[in-house]
This record gives C-alpha cells, structure tokens and sequence, in this order.
C-alpha cells in the first residue's frame, strides 16, 4: 500500500524519528560529535503486507556540541512483523557534510593513551546534570553506545533515550583501540522503566566506534 | 480549670510571638489522645499566640496526632501547669529555641540555603515556602493540604493580592520524583510573582484579579528518595501489598479512564496505577482539594518533564476534548511564547496522539471535573540530559515556560466562567 501522511507532532512519527537518531548516532557518533534531533520535518508510513511497517522521515539535526550547526538528514525505518524480536532495518542519509572531528578525536585518544592508570569514572551526568569537561567525551561515546542499543531493541512501542552513565571503565588493549565498558541507564518512555545495560565500546579516530559487546542487566528495584 | 485559662487569657491580650528573639521560647511535643484534650488545644489557642509547627493549625489537630507548637517564654510556664492538668502526654522539645538556633547556625550540617538557580533538597523548600509566605504576608499564604505516605506535610501556597470572589488557577509540580526541574519551576514561578508584582503590569493584574494555588511538591517522598537513594526513582513510596516493589505511579492514579490504558496493574511497573483510583495520599489530598475548591479553579497546570511538549486532554482516550480547537490554540500561542526567548521548540497536542495514550492523569481528571483549561507541561530536554538537566538550565527554562504560562493565565483571566 502507498506510504501515508504522519503528523510529525504525532508519537509514531516521533519513535521512528528517535531510532534514526540512535542508528546514525552510532555511525556517526564519537568523542567529538553526538547528534540530536532539532526538528523531523516530514514523515511517511507505508505498510508492506507480510514485511512490516516502514517509515521515511525527514530530519534535522544539530551537533550538541555546537548548536548552531544543523545537518539535514532523510531516513528509513524499517519495523519488522512478528513477535520475534529483532531489530529494525535502517538506512540514513545525510546531505551536505558533517563538522569534521580529527583533531579533537586525535586529542582525546592522545589524552586517554598515554593515561597512566585506566580511566573510571561514574553518574555522568550526576545528579545536578553536570558534566566535567573532561568527561564529556567519555559522555558522547557513551551517546554512542546507546545509539546502538536504541537502533537494535527499538521497536513502535518504544522510545529509548540515554538517561546516565551509571559507570565507565577503561579497559587497555594490546591493539590500537580504545575499549570502554560501560553501565548506562536508559530510559523508556512509554513505560518510563529506566533500564540499565551493560555496553563495550571500542573506538579508534580513523575508524570510529563500534559496540562489542551489550546485554540488558536485571532491573534493581 | 478556667479560672487558669482566663487568667492567660488576660494576660495574653497583648503578646505577640513575632519578637526577633527567641530567647527562652520553648517548643512544646504533645499527643492529645482524646476530643477533650483536642479541646483544651483548641482553647489554648485562643487566648494565647500559639505557633503551630506540627500540623500548620490547630484546626488539623485529631486524637492522637502528634502536635508541636511554640509559645513564648513567659507563658510556658503556665501551658505547663495546663497541660498538667489536662493529663495530656507531652514533652518539651526545644527548652530554649533561641540556644537551638544558635547552635544550628554552628553546626556542620547547616541547611543548605535556598537558590532559584539549583536545585533544592525537600528540607530547604519547606523552609523556603515559610520564608516566602513570611516575607510576603499580603501575596502569600502557606497551608497544608494533606500528608504523604511516609507522614510528610503536603505544602500549598496561595498567591494573589486578597480580594472577594476570586477565580484561581491551580499549578502543581514534582509529580514524579525524577523530574527535578518540575518543582524548580514552581518555586521560579512564585519567586516571578512576588518579585514583580508592582512592578509588571501583567503580573500585578494577574495576581489582583486571581488566585494561584502553587503546590511545589505533589511527590515528596520520592522527591526526597531521589536525594538519598534512587536519582531515577519516578512513584511514590507507598508499600504494595503481597509484593516487594513498591509506590504508585502517581499520574496514572486518578479517576479518568483509570488504568484502562498506558498503565500497568502491576506493582514493580513504573506506570503501576495503583491499587484503586485515589490510592495514594498524594492523588487524594490533590483531589480533595480541587473538588472542595471547584467552584473557584478555573485552570488546571501540572508541570513534568521531559520532552518539551505542551499538552491537554484527553490522554485515557483518542476522543477529542468538547473545546479542542480553543485548547489547540491556546497551546500553539502559548508554545510559542515559550519559543520567543530562546528558540526552544514545544510540540503540542492532545496528550493520547502526541505522547502516548495514559490513563488516570491529573489533567484528564481536572478536565472532567470541569475545569476546561487543563494543560500538562513537559519541560526540557528532548533527550541529551533528559531528566538530569543541568542547573545551568533551570533559569532559561523556568523564563521561557514562564512566559506561557502568564500567556495561559491571561487567556483563562479574559475567558472566565
């Protein structure tokens, strides 16, 4: 069937949006860069019998980092059918260029290589929503990861954001990488549990980040 | 018995307990375990100054209810004898309140002084809501409205320049207890109104021509649990029975559309609704007080956050309120308002299609009652900080979101029913 006009200001368009968001935050994410959603212009639903629900959207982002500086993007979500879990098909294309990183990446690996003893740190933010500048790209790699576990447990009747960093540690590596392992709590919004997971991050400035490692914890309560 | 009360009595005519010092002043810690001993309260209290601290008046006082008041130095000695005499169980808490404040000032473990620009713990802002009605007696009044779960006074301020058959509207905060941002609003907003009154024209008519009922906190035991326990905790405290999770989601406990949709029937869920509409000490004593006061509120605002959405009913269903297009547009302009300042964006919309079908919300609730201008505010962020937004945000949002609320205000001000 032909894709349907969504009201953008409407909560199904408003998930998709955010799983596009997680996707390309993680691809594109890093201890330089997190992107969040400025405004979705535009969004589509078509329903593909015996596929799923597919999305196109139109998005703007801005670079938390620098407000002012704002990237369109165009999307695809796909939500398969099916009670077995898995996670949406997405695609993201962004038009013009994004703020290069390179020397803020080269910076921060420089800064975290030559660390004597490994870096731990936790409660990023804490609890008055502060970030000591040193740990904010400890904060956007974490961003990073909970992109990727948004775009991978995401599904119509969700909405997953990065509520805190519970705990991070470094972990050395004999390779080039740098690997973090991460405790972040993430918050559902359509049943508001906060759910905490653990995340492995490994990033390098030439070839980005990738999670290797991720698995949901019980929830304390 | 009465020869001793009318001597106080008499001799009480002139005294006054606002003397700076309180140098000899004692507080007294008494049960009344009966409606006889409730009555010699009652009367003490009416031939002398008597300064309740627990409850706020003598009026609250039940059997059995623990009762903490002061009184001055030179009449202690003669509430003793009465107190005696009455076979009330009573003890002295502070012997000398003028030593214990001293020794406070001294102490390590001062109170935190209050700021608009931080974040305060539920101790300071129950001394800032003494302070702000003390210092501003023609605008403000505090009263307590009810207790929560865990026994904690529920504080409401009453704002407005006192006048006859005056319409209010009602503005709470601190639902849930993470939504720090949420109660800095409301102390923002009452701190705008005394500051300015006088001074802007708007908020001097505002004030003149209505009442706010401003409740800072609704959730204050989980506020207080996100101080010493849990940051992220969002129900209130109460224990669950037969289950070891526990506290209500205190938006999904009120009688609309109850737990219908968008809220769990169990216990350990975040959007547990409770074991019955009103469950909760919280919802109920909000309740009460709306109902006895229907007749006079003719806004609702209930202020959370995060998402930075403005919304009105209905949120239990996608059936659209009888005066949709009125709300839609009051929350367009008021969105945009709220944009003027700094550019923040606010969605807004029926809550059911915009941020997801709930029942047993305040403002559905409110709306039903009558009370036709219901809004639910969702402060910042979209998501970077979410419910951890730094406090170098709360001036910024508190302005911007002042701004529609006055609009908000004033529509209601030229549109009373």
């Amino acid at each position: 069937s032909p894709a349907m006009e969504l009201p953008p200001s409407h909560f199904p368009a408003a998930r998709a949006a955010a799983v596009a968001v997680g996707y390309l935050g993680y691809l594109r994410g890093g201890p330089a860069r997190g992107l969040q959603l400025r405004e979705l212009r535009r969004a589509r639903r078509q329903d593909i019998s015996d596929v799923g629900h597919k999305y196109y959207l139109e998005l703007e982002l801005e670079d938390v980092l620098d407000k002012d500086r704002t990237v369109s993007c165009t999307a695809e979500v796909l939500h398969h059918l099916g009670s077995k879990a898995s996670a949406p098909d997405v695609q993201v294309t962004v038009q013009g260029e994004l703020r290069s990183t390179e020397e803020a990446d080269q910076e921060f690996y420089s800064r975290i290589r030559s660390l004597e003893k490994e870096l731990v740190a936790e409660n990023i933010p804490d609890s008055q929503g502060n970030v000591p500048p040193e740990l904010e790209p400890i904060h956007l790699l974490a961003w990073v990861a909970s992109g990727y576990v948004t775009w991978q447990n995401s599904t119509e009747n969700t909405k997953l954001h990065l509520a805190q960093v519970k705990h991070v540690k470094q972990v050395k590596r004999s390779d080039e990488d740098l690997q973090f392992d991460y405790v972040i709590l993430l918050h559902e919004m359509v049943s508001q549990e906060v759910l905490p997971w653990e995340v492995t991050v490994l990033w390098h400035p030439r070839r980005g980040a990738r999670v290797s490692r991720c698995r949901a914890l019980g929830a304390g309560n | 018995m009465w020869a001793l009360l009318i001597l106080i009595g008499a001799a009480s005519v002139s005294a006054h307990l606002q003397d700076l010092s309180f140098d000899g002043q004692k507080v007294f810690r008494v049960i009344p375990q009966n409606d006889e001993q409730v009555e010699t309260l009652n009367l003490l209290a009416s031939i002398m100054e008597v300064d309740f601290w627990q409850p706020d008046s003598v009026t609250l006082v039940r059997p059995k209810m623990q009762v903490d008041f002061r009184v001055e130095a030179e009449k202690s000695f003669e509430v003793e004898g009465l107190l005696e005499e009455s076979g009330m169980d009573y003890h002295v808490l502070i012997d000398n309140l003028q030593a214990a404040l001293d020794a406070q000032f001294d102490s390590k473990a001062r109170t935190v002084s209050h700021s608009y620009e931080k974040y305060n713990n539920w101790d300071t802002i129950v001394a800032w809501t003494a302070d702000i009605a003390a210092q501003n007696p023609d605008l403000v009044s505090r009263s307590v409205i009810g207790k929560t779960y865990e026994g904690r006074p529920m504080y409401l301020l009453k704002l407005g320049k006192s006048g006859s058959d005056k319409k209010a509207i009602f503005l709470d905060c601190g639902f849930h207890a993470r939504e720090w941002i949420s109660p800095a609003f409301c102390q923002w907003f009452v701190k705008e109104a005394v500051e300015n009154y006088g001074k802007d024209t708007v908020m001097t008519t505002l004030l003149d021509k209505l009442d706010f009922y401003v409740l800072p906190v609704v959730n204050i035991d989980g506020y207080v649990y996100t101080w010493t326990n849990d940051r992220m905790w969002r129900k209130t405290r109460s224990k669950n029975a037969g289950s070891a999770c526990r506290g209500t989601d205190p938006n999904r406990n009120f009688d609309a559309g109850w737990c219908t949709i968008g809220a769990s029937k169990s216990p350990c869920s975040a959007t547990y609704c409770g074991s019955a509409p009103e469950s909760e000490k919280e919802a109920k004593a909000l309740a009460d007080f709306i109902r006895q006061h229907l007749s006079t509120i003719k806004a609702y605002l209930t202020i959370h956050s995060y998402s930075q959405l403005l919304l009105f009913p209905y949120s239990y269903t996608y059936n659209l309120p009888s005066n949709y297009q009125e709300l839609n547009s009051i929350a367009r302009a008021a969105s945009k308002e709220l944009a003027s300042l700094y550019n923040t964006k606010y969605t807004y919309g029926p809550g059911a299609e915009t941020i997801y079908p709930a029942a047993g919300g305040s403002d559905d609730w409110a709306y039903d009652q009558g009370i036709k201008y219901s809004f639910t505010f969702e402060l910042r962020d979209t998501g970077k900080h979410g419910f951890l937004l730094p406090e170098s945000q709360i001036k910024p949002t508190c302005e911007e979101t002042l701004l529609a609320v006055k609009y908000i205000a004033n529509y209601v001000l030229e549109h009373l029913y």
